[in-house]
């Protein structure tokens, strides 16, 4: 009976982690396809497809794009996250549950919708489809949980620091680089990481508002427009590998940390 | 007052006038005046509530006071900022910078007053040596004892040379040796560098040890200030009597005047004391629990009998309270030698002398 349930939990798990992970073994495995179609059977291991999306000018600048448009856009939703949960920790502001709930609203609303808003605000507003235009949809969709992981880790003790700072003779921003920025820089740290994966993979906002200079998951989406090949596998798997590496980055530098 | 004042060169460190602080409705402080003298050490004592906090969270520049100004070497210091004032605080936390070496916290007030690096770091081994930590320059905080950083935390707000050290109830987080320990140390210290501590605490221990200048604080205000010798033999009111150290208190009436003397009717009897006063006026006996004694001697005099309703045993002598016979609202806490065979219930006759008891009219 005992055994029977063992039997029962052990193949439980293994369809959940199946139903999970098959599609992207399947998708890195037939991008080292051989022949021309990601199909079975598996004719690799080749890196034949890995060479010809890595010569692809496009593919690449698109890559390029991606990772800009990820680094600047965290670096902007961080800055501002942060001195918003500054703020919002050491001053006392009118309506601050209020201001609070609104700054971390746009986390349950869909991309589709801010994209959608920020399309007809930028049309309005005379700004063309670019990739800043995505850049700043992705601040849009970032800041709020920048915000939201830094301000949980604002606590009293850091305020008794920001006073002994102050106290020893700190102007307020040595006070916020020299003792803030540094004691919550787990904080910082991650929600950079964060927001860099969560950017790195966004397709709604960018498809949304850019046009000729787009990013990875575009460009991924114009070339499943023309059919399943093994280009469009290998691709996926680097975009999977380094949404890999940066929450193992994540991981060792913040979760572990914590613990 | 305003532009820059020359500093004067004698009268008080420090001149507290006439300082009032309100958080909303309550009133934390109110109209409290206190001079501090340059090289003492001045303890705020009191219970939580009492304000003690919030007057020295004023001087530091932490809080703005509603009313009053706070004067240091003359000079108007009421609106400005912490980072502008002659003070340091010691928090009780320590509030160490987890994230630099014990070298680079000690320095931090050095950089802010762009004191270049080869000089800091010499200033800075010199202050740890002075706390004896000379080796811990390159640990972080969270390498040292609680003790260890308090000393850092002294270091640290001492390097920059204040004009008075705040300490906000700085042996609070310490276990009672180290407590005890670290006192000794914080008034050694205090004496060999001459800054004018200003030292927080709700432990009357504490005060009694550190303080050249006791000040008992209750309610907002100061209740009574002076040497912690006489504030403990001769308090001024019911409630330093009974916060710093503890009294049986005896409320009576004052009958009439001798020469030198009066008559005290209170609810165990009267009693004659030396003080002056009025007839009819209300005042309050203090008496020391030490002062209390089972068998009359010299000059005492009976306070009644009373029957023993709690005995603590503290080593060489014994905690006793006895509830009066005569007034069965008056407890009479004693120290009593251990030697003494009591248990409770047992029923005592008490006494006490005249001289030892303190009249006190608020």
């Amino acid at each position: 009976m005992r055994a029977a349930g063992k039997i029962l939990v052990s193949a439980y798990a293994l369809a959940i982690y199946g139903f999970i992970f098959l599609p992207v073994v399947v998708l890195v495995l037939f991008s080292l396809q051989a022949s021309s179609f990601p199909i079975p059977p598996f004719t690799g291991p080749s890196l034949r497809w890995y060479e010809v999306v890595l010569s692809d000018r496009r593919l690449m600048s698109a890559l390029f794009n991606s990772v800009a448009v990820a680094l600047l856009s965290s670096a902007l939703a961080v800055a501002l996250g942060f001195l918003a949960a500054w703020g919002f920790a050491r001053h006392h502001l009118p309506r601050s549950g209020l201001m609070r709930g609104l700054i971390t609203l746009p986390l349950t609303v869909s991309y589709l919708i801010i994209g959608m808003g920020l399309l007809i605000v930028f049309n309005w507003a005379g700004v063309p489809k670019s990739l800043i235009a995505a850049g700043i949809g992705h601040v849009v969709i970032n800041l709020p949980l920048c915000f939201a992981i830094i301000y949980s880790q604002m606590g009293d003790h850091q305020v008794t620091l920001e006073r002994a700072a102050r106290d020893l003779g700190a102007s307020e921003w040595k006070v916020l680089f020299l003792v803030s920025v540094p004691v919550l820089w787990p904080a910082i740290f991650a929600s950079f990481f964060l927001a860099m994966t969560f950017s790195w993979d966004e397709f709604v906002i960018a498809f949304l508002l850019t046009r000729f200079d787009t990013t990875l998951p575009v460009e991924i989406w114009n070339l499943l427009r023309s059919g399943l090949n093994p280009r469009t596998n290998a691709i996926g798997s680097l975009v999977f590998g380094v949404s890999i590496v940066l929450a193992l980055l994540l991981e060792l530098v913040f979760f572990r940390r914590s613990r | 007052m305003t532009g820059p004042l020359p500093e004067s060169v004698s009268g008080p460190l420090v001149e507290i006038r006439k300082l009032s602080h309100r958080f909303g409705t309550h009133k934390a402080l109110n109209e409290v005046s206190l001079n501090i003298e340059p090289g003492s050490y001045t303890v705020l004592l009191g219970p939580s509530g009492s304000g003690k906090t919030t007057l020295l969270n004023i001087i530091g520049g932490f809080i703005r006071p509603t009313e009053g100004e706070v004067l240091i070497r003359g000079r108007d210091f009421t609106q400005a900022p912490p980072a502008r004032r002659p003070t340091t605080t010691v928090f009780q936390d320590y509030a160490l910078f987890p994230h630099l070496t014990i070298g680079n916290n000690v320095g931090f007030g050095l950089r802010m007053r762009g004191v270049p690096r080869a000089k800091r770091m010499a200033r800075v081994k010199d202050a740890l040596a002075m706390v004896g930590l000379a080796d811990a320059v390159h640990k972080r905080p969270h390498q040292l004892s609680g003790g260890q950083r308090q000393r850092v935390a002294l270091a640290r707000a001492l390097v920059v040379e204040p004009a008075v050290l705040l300490l906000d109830e700085p042996l609070g987080a310490l276990d009672l040796k180290l407590r005890r320990q670290m006192q000794d140390e914080l008034k050694a210290l205090q004496k060999r560098v001459g800054t004018a501590f200003i030292h927080v605490t709700h432990d009357q221990e504490e005060a009694m040890a550190l303080a050249d200048h006791c000040v008992v604080m209750n309610d907002g205000r100061i209740e009574d200030q002076g040497p912690a010798e006489r504030v403990y033999s001769r308090p001024a009111s019911r409630f330093t009597s009974t916060f710093m150290g503890e009294s049986t208190l005896l409320s009576g009436k004052i009958l009439d005047l001798g020469m030198d003397e009066i008559r005290v009717d209170t609810s165990v009897g009267q009693l004659s004391l030396a003080g002056a006063g009025e007839p009819g006026f209300d005042v309050s006996l203090a008496i020391r629990p030490e002062h209390i004694t089972l068998v009359p001697e010299g000059s005492s005099i009976s306070l009644g009998e009373a029957t023993i309703t709690d005995i603590v045993f503290q080593g060489s002598f014994k905690r006793v309270l006895a509830v009066s016979m005569k007034d069965p609202s008056v407890t009479f806490i004693a120290k009593l030698r251990s030697s003494h065979g009591l248990a409770v219930g047992d029923r005592v006759e008490l006494y006490a002398t005249p001289a030892d008891m303190v009249l006190l009219s608020r």
